[in-house]
């Protein structure tokens, strides 16, 4: 039955190929962009709930 | 630059975590109740209110939407404001939500007891409900998207990432799933039938676990565990890699649920491959969250938080581990339709889902209340009743799944099957049911010992309604530090993250539905099989209503064990004009694709009335209303409309004469009765389910005979 499904479909054998390649690629920027990216920004983002909740609380944006 | 001052909302935060609280305990009474009826049926008090087919989807809405509902939004509203130090977007907006919420709910629990209900697993809610749950579900997402756009902090963590991801995908399932075509105010028919409406429920009630009962968790995970811990996340990096790949991988795993069943055995192979590929976001986020203990494992000796999460992440490895091998056709022959599948999930919620909610109770309310836990060492009975109930659960369920199993597929040394009655193999796992109904109840009391914990913590302190803070505003024009922009690009743009989680969650959907969409020219068309006769829709609807599905399947596997004891395995093409899809996932009786025939119509008769003087030792409850409620003719012609929309070929004009037609096939069935010494009445319900479940399986048996030289 699948066999008619998806005959019934132009150019399928494609569509796997595409979708493949799409997120093959979006998770090697992905792995390039995590593998590259600035320590210390890393490491603010990590220690953002810890930064305390109430009063005190001091902005770490370093634009800032 | 100036600080800003500002407050928090806990209001907003109290209000969800006391509905958590009390909806916790309504839906694990409920669930409590159901165990105890599979052993010793008259528990349901003879009510139809109160049956097991009635109460099994009021447990699970209970459950997953109210209690772990509530404590998604709790969290979120709770963790959003003080990671972006910002109050909510909207206090009004914040109490739609709420009081929204909690109107659906309550809908929820009118109406499924009444048997409105879809019967599509974890979407049983009708129509107009539907309706309220996509508004109020828009309001929930206006609400978190307008706090982000208005934050102080620059950069999403993590967590927000699950959430949003949380907020896009479950309106995107929902809205699919829910597609019906109303007949009356409370009374729908699936959009899609057979196969499609399989697919379509099966994305959806994987996606639901993955989506609602996940992802907001593993958020959770990372704002609570290193709050209570006093220490970043192990590794920020994996977490990056860890949302990214298991939001693209979940959504592909739907068709899992359906192996060996009529879906096109692409479909299925495309759910076991994906689901073994997301072994490994699951346990890279597992190890995340427990790698971030390290060094700091003497601490979870003494708080009992740590020691919740700590289970809770177990729990969670386990579970991800176990859902894929499950996955394994050769695993799923064994397991599926057995307690096996009620031992997994419950894993993942009493274990995961549970236990999390705990430890974020515990850290919370007493900060919220500005003081101190009321009594650690209640919350530590309260993790060890916990523990141990999680364990009395699983363990008898696993032992109970893999025994019925192989009762069901052994085999004498003539080639027959050894436990021809399916109610041998019910009776042998009596005992099981009866330890796993002890394991809920200790579960039950740990959280009733934990609510009268958080109680007197509450009134031993006092409550902030408005938490003051203070934050700097963000910078109009932003300037990177260090590195370049392509670091921050997400974190930095909450609109476009989101649209690439649509994008990344809609391709697996739409990979899977397109080509099965196309089916429906290409099903192999079995010219037998026709459009239910309008008694035999009045019984099909009756049906649905009592929650039948809940315990018996519609779907006989190519397994020589299910041939020999059911007859032919299912086709799709038997399944085209069944909106909605009857298949089931549980066998608690046995299966009934082809119980039409097998019976005579008085055995059904008797059966419904007392099952157990039938069939001595069954545990299906009796249903005497179905003796005393009468068929709506009035609702014929509404159905027989609405179906033809959706595709079902009735005659033009037929609604016309549809019941004559109905009265017609109740008279057979009244006057076969009768010569068996039963007098019914020609319109009682029970005419109407005989007729419905005498048809079962009628289809394929005509075909077989036509082939007949």
């Amino acid at each position: 039955m699948e066999k008619n499904v998806l005959q019934h479909i132009d150019h399928i054998a494609t569509w796997p190929v595409i979708s493949f390649i799409i997120f093959f690629l979006f998770f090697l920027c992905l792995l390039w962009w995590v593998f590259t990216a600035d320590k210390k920004f890393i490491k603010e983002m990590s220690e953002l709930p810890l930064q305390e909740d109430s009063k005190d609380s001091t902005p770490k944006n370093p634009s800032v | 630059m100036e600080l800003q001052k500002f407050y928090y909302d806990n209001k907003i935060v109290k209000a969800f975590y006391i509905a958590t609280v009390v909806f916790g305990l309504v839906g694990m009474l409920v669930g409590l109740t159901a165990a105890i009826q599979l052993f010793y049926p008259i528990f349901n008090f003879n009510l139809q209110y109160t049956t097991f087919g009635r109460i099994r989807p009021l447990h699970t809405n209970a459950i997953i939407f109210a209690f772990v509902g509530n404590a998604i939004f709790g969290a979120v509203y709770y963790s959003l404001q003080r990671l972006l130090k910002t109050r909510m977007f909207s206090d009004l907006l914040s109490w739609v939500h709420f009081w929204g919420w909690q109107l659906i709910i309550l809908a929820a629990a009118i109406t499924l007891p009444l048997g409105f209900t879809t019967s599509k697993e974890y979407a049983e809610l009708e129509w107009p409900i539907d309706i309220a749950i996509t508004i109020v579900w828009v309001v929930f997402g206006i609400n978190m998207i307008g706090t982000i756009l208005r934050r102080r902090e620059r950069h999403m963590y993590v967590a927000i990432w699950f959430y949003l991801a949380t907020f896009v995908t479950v309106a995107v399932l929902h809205i699919v799933n829910s597609f019906e075509i109303p007949v009356t105010f409370f009374k729908s028919y699936s959009w899609y039938a057979g196969v499609q409406d399989a697919l379509v429920q099966w994305w959806y009630g994987h996606n639901a676990v993955a989506f609602f009962l996940t992802t907001p968790f593993l958020g959770m995970m990372y704002y609570y565990l290193p709050k209570a811990a006093n220490r970043p996340v192990y590794s920020y990096k994996l977490s990056i890699i860890h949302f990214w790949s298991l939001i693209f991988i979940y959504i592909w795993a739907g068709p899992h649920h359906l192996l060996y069943t009529s879906l096109p055995d692409w479909a299925q192979s495309l759910g076991t491959v994906f689901s073994i590929m997301l072994i490994a976001p699951s346990w890279g986020g597992a190890l995340n969250g427990l790698m971030t203990l390290r060094g700091a494992w003497d601490r979870v000796r003494e708080d009992p938080v740590l020691k919740f999460i700590v289970v809770a992440i177990t729990a969670y490895s386990m579970a991800v581990l176990e859902g894929p091998l499950l996955s394994l056709k050769n695993v799923n022959a064994i397991t599926h339709f057995t307690d096996w599948i009620v031992a997994h999930v419950h894993l993942g919620a009493l274990g995961w889902n549970g236990f999390l909610v705990f430890a974020v109770l515990y850290w919370t309310i007493p900060r919220m209340w500005n003081t101190t836990l009321y009594s650690k060492k209640m919350a530590n009975a309260h993790f060890w009743l916990g523990t141990l109930g999680i364990i009395f659960y699983a363990l008898p369920m696993y032992v109970s799944g893999l025994t019925q199993s192989l009762m069901w597929k052994e085999f004498n040394a003539d080639g027959f099957l050894v436990y021809k009655n399916f109610l041998e193999t019910t009776v042998a796992i009596l005992p099981l049911h009866m330890l796993r109904a002890i394991g809920g109840s200790l579960y039950l009391t740990g959280f009733i010992l934990m609510t009268y914990n958080l109680i007197k913590t509450a009134y031993a302190g006092k409550f902030i309604a408005n938490e003051e803070a203070q934050a700097a505003p963000l910078a109009k024009e932003y300037v990177a530090t260090s590195g370049g922009w392509h670091y921050r690009v997400l974190e930095n743009k909450p609109i476009l993250f989101t649209v690439l989680s649509l994008v990344a969650i809609l391709i697996g959907g739409i990979v899977e539905m397109v080509p099965t969409f196309l089916i429906k020219s290409n099903v192999p068309t079995i010219s037998s099989v026709k459009p239910y006769s309008p008694l035999e829709l009045h019984g099909r609807d009756i049906y649905i209503r009592e929650g039948c599905v809940g315990c018996h399947t519609q779907m006989v596997r190519p397994f020589r064990s299910e041939t020999e004891r059911y007859g032919e395995y299912s086709k799709a093409g038997e399944f085209v004009y069944d909106h909605p899809f009857l298949w089931g996932s549980k066998r608690t009786g046995p299966d009934l694709a082809r119980v039409g025939g097998k019976y005579s119509n008085s055995w059904h008769y008797n059966h419904l009335l007392a099952p157990d003087a039938v069939s001595t030792g069954s545990i299906m409850p009796s249903y005497p209303w179905l003796f005393e409620q009468t068929i709506n003719l009035g609702l014929t012609a509404g159905k027989i409309n609405a179906l033809r929309k959706i595709g079902v070929p009735y005659a033009e004009d037929y609604e016309a004469t549809a019941n004559e037609d109905l009265k017609k096939q109740a008279a057979e069935i009244t006057s076969s009765l009768k010569a068996d010494g039963i007098e019914t009445p020609s319109d009682a319900e029970i005419v109407a389910v005989i007729a419905y479940l005498q048809r079962l399986g009628k289809d394929i048996k005509a075909e077989k005979e036509n082939e007949q030289p």
